[in-house]
């Protein structure tokens, strides 16, 4: 049973009641980032060299390529979780504020796709 | 939007200078992190779109400037991950007394140094000639 007031609730003033989930999604996706990181710069680092036949035969293999599509997407998520927080917190004005996150959401997911559909093109065709 | 309360921050918490440097130093760290990653799948669709795409991507990618920016995002991405695991470690309670904070951004200071240094050393220097 809700304590605020009707005329509290029809304002829409109190918490949003998304702290935590924004919290959590968070957290979880700096655990995945941790082991996934370190996979990406050991990977890269031993690789004999970086042109583009080593570079599209490593990132091939499916498993890699899974990993890859993972990386993508989760860092894509924390990103966009961190750089969320930075605009509510810096840019002033109601406005300018929604603008700002509508774009940072937007340009979140079309580099995570990019990166996704990236990662699928090089593993699938060498596939066939 | 309407006025929500916010949860206490600046206004309720008095941060030291060390909290409030690695605070800050954390966030900015995180949005480097994220041009990194930009850069990064920016390398990958370079991969996918073919050898000559890739040659042009890798090529702009070697210049002295752009080593410089990617030991700059290396610094970022090693620190970011350090703070974040001590910000996961604080989030089970233990390591939030004023010392031990402390010590811990001491300790990743340190450590942040120590690994950025050894990884461009083995990315610019021991495989020299790779990217």
């Amino acid at each position: 049973m809700s304590e605020r007031t009707p005329l509290g609730r029809v304002r829409g003033y109190g918490a949003a009641k998304e702290g935590v989930g924004h919290w959590w999604a968070q957290r979880l996706t700096s655990i995945a980032l941790v082991p996934l990181i370190l996979w990406l710069a050991l990977s890269l680092l031993s690789l004999p060299a970086l042109d583009h036949a080593t570079v599209s035969a490593w990132m091939s293999a499916p498993g890699r390529a899974l990993l890859l599509i993972l990386l993508v997407s989760i860092a894509a998520w924390h990103s966009q979780l961190g750089v969320q927080v930075v605009i509510e917190d810096y840019v002033h004005g109601a406005g300018m504020k929604v603008l700002a996150l509508v774009v940072s959401s937007f340009a979140h997911v079309v580099i995570a796709a990019a990166g996704v559909l990236a990662v699928l093109s090089v593993s699938l065709r060498s596939a066939t | 939007m309407p006025d929500r309360p916010l949860s206490p921050h600046l206004t309720i918490y008095k941060m030291s200078r060390y909290s409030l440097l690695s605070s800050f130093s954390n966030r900015l760290a995180g949005l480097a992190a994220s041009a990194g990653f930009v850069l990064l799948v920016d390398w990958l669709v370079a991969a996918a779109r073919g050898p000559q795409a890739y040659a042009r991507t890798a090529g702009a990618l070697s210049t002295p400037l752009a080593k410089g920016v990617f030991a700059v995002l290396l610094l970022a991405v090693v620190y970011h991950l350090l703070a974040g695991i001590r910000h996961l470690v604080w989030d089970t309670g233990r390591g939030l007394e004023r010392a031990q904070s402390r010590r811990s951004a001491w300790l990743i200071a340190v450590l942040t140094l120590i690994l950025t240094l050894a990884l461009a050393y083995w990315a610019f220097v021991a495989r020299a000639g790779g990217a």
